[in-house]
């Protein structure tokens, strides 16, 4: 099928809503969108992305739905028998057993769950199985998992993640880089921040508040470095002012 | 209470408020007023004000409701204790619960049920002020706020209802037309695959009147779906903007 017959219907990074024809013809259907017969339908709310024959739609609003091998951060809800449930804000629960987080067999005679993680401790951990008919189960065996002792967590919509990130990381390495933050992306949309000071934490918490709010816009690390060197540099005055 | 008028339209052939009979009632519509809810709308058809929210998909409480292929859905439709003359009474009555029925049939086909399993969605209706034709201005918000909420959809849902006052076929009935009219009959539509979701008649119409009003509805149904989309859309455009 020639390109004349394969009519697109929408320009590269406008906004679509569910049920907007996006594409006719040969096309593949990408995240957020449906196929009904040859024609390709956005399913959410967010900007249209054409990559070859692919057609994607950014979601602005989405929940995270576990995969396997993601790493998130979640609050433990409850404490069981042998084991934790874990929030990881999505539409399922996660399930933290307690012979995956000792690391030696478990025995429930004499350990004493609540002691190792309690009710609203966060974790980060990584999805170890997930499918259809299961909620999720989490790791935490690898050096960086486990408790989270210290820093902030900012929490945004998960199709954000990826606008964090940005191209190739050039977003996070700027942002730790300006602030002197170690930072932490869960793949649900939660992020933790590590700094030396609590100023340092809140200018990283700024940067990404601001990248969730203008997600869909252009040159945007540019924009986010401009904002945190200025916020600096009011910072450094005020400093020296009290000196 | 109120008596009827000696006419539902006059010589010049205007309703009561004015309008002609293919008008539509002015209507306003906000999305993601509300932010403890996943998603929600505001609409104002005429003297109606009607708010919608959606929380979900999340676990479902109680547990054995939970269905092992797809999600539920839940609509609770209620009407406020102050949204008519006398108070009702805001316990759910009958027609409240068949409404809620309705509804929630209405937007079952619009939504991907089947892609996360044992999960449930909860629709929650609020009727502020009612003045004729809340069904259908009560599908309007929730289809908007499942979209605000991220839930994947086939298409959003708009309804408008049609029907006989004194002999004429009008459009968007409002209280009083519905009560005193001849006959009623709302109609749902998800106008990308123009599907009809509900489709009801309350009184009397030959085949060829119920066939006019249908299509009277359909066209109305189109027309609220243009504003829908402006509505759901605008609440990120203002962002867009500042660039």
């Amino acid at each position: 099928m020639d390109v004349l017959t394969m009519p697109t219907f929408f320009e590269r990074r406008q906004l679509a809503t569910p049920g907007d024809l996006l594409a006719e013809g040969a096309y593949v259907t990408g995240e957020n969108t449906y196929k009904d017969d040859d024609k390709i339908y956005a399913s959410r709310l967010g900007l249209v992305e054409y990559e070859d024959k692919k057609v994607n739609v950014v979601a602005l609003k989405a929940f995270y739905i576990p995969k396997l091998g993601d790493t998130v951060i979640g609050t433990i809800i409850e404490v069981g028998f042998n084991g934790w449930t874990v929030d990881i804000s999505s539409p399922y629960l996660a399930i933290l057993r307690a012979s995956d987080v000792l690391s030696r067999s478990f025995r429930p005679q004499e350990d004493e769950l609540s002691k190792v993680l309690g009710v609203g401790d966060l974790v980060i951990a990584k999805i170890m199985a997930y499918d259809r008919a299961h909620d999720p189960r989490l790791a935490v065996d690898e050096p960086g998992l486990g408790k989270i002792t210290r820093g902030q967590v900012v929490k945004m919509t998960p199709t954000k993640i990826p606008r964090v990130i940005g191209r190739k990381g050039s977003m996070v390495s700027m942002i730790k880089q300006e602030t002197g933050c170690h930072m932490i992306l869960g793949q649900n949309g939660v992020i933790l921040i590590t700094g030396k000071s609590l100023e340092d934490e809140q200018l990283a918490m700024m940067a990404l508040r601001k990248i969730e709010d203008e997600s869909h816009t252009s040159g945007l690390t540019d924009r986010v470095a401009q904002m945190l060197n200025k916020e600096k540099r009011k910072e450094e005055s005020t400093n020296e002012s009290k000196t | 209470m109120s008596q009827k008028p000696e006419k539902l339209i006059d010589k010049k052939g205007l309703r009561l408020d004015g309008r002609k009979p293919e008008e539509l009632r002015p209507i306003k519509i906000e999305v993601g007023i509300l932010s403890n809810a996943d998603g929600s709308a505001y609409v104002q058809q005429g003297k109606n004000k009607i708010l919608a929210a959606v929380f979900g998909p999340r676990e479902m409480h109680p547990k054995h409701l939970a269905l092992p292929d797809r999600t539920v859905l839940r609509c609770r439709y209620h009407m406020a204790p102050f949204s008519v003359q006398e108070r009702k009474s805001p316990a759910p009555s009958r027609r409240d619960i068949e409404l809620s029925k309705v509804i929630r049939e209405a937007l079952e086909p619009a939504i991907f049920l089947e892609y996360y399993p044992r999960t449930g969605i909860d629709v929650f209706i609020e009727i502020l002020q009612a003045d004729g034709g809340t069904r259908g201005a009560s599908i309007i918000a929730a289809s908007l706020a499942l979209a605000d909420a991220g839930i994947p959809m086939r298409d959003l849902v708009v309804a408008c209802s049609a029907g006989k006052v004194d002999g004429t076929v009008v459009l968007d009935l409002m209280d009083t037309e519905d009560k005193k009219g001849n006959a009623d009959v709302p109609v749902a539509l998800m106008p990308n695959l123009n599907s009809i979701t509900l489709l009801q008649m309350d009184g009397i119409l030959t085949s060829e009147e119920f066939e006019k009003a249908l299509n009277l509805a359909l066209e109305g149904c189109r027309e609220i779906y243009t504003m829908q989309k402006e509505a759901l859309k605008s609440k990120y455009v203002s962002v867009e903007e500042d660039e």
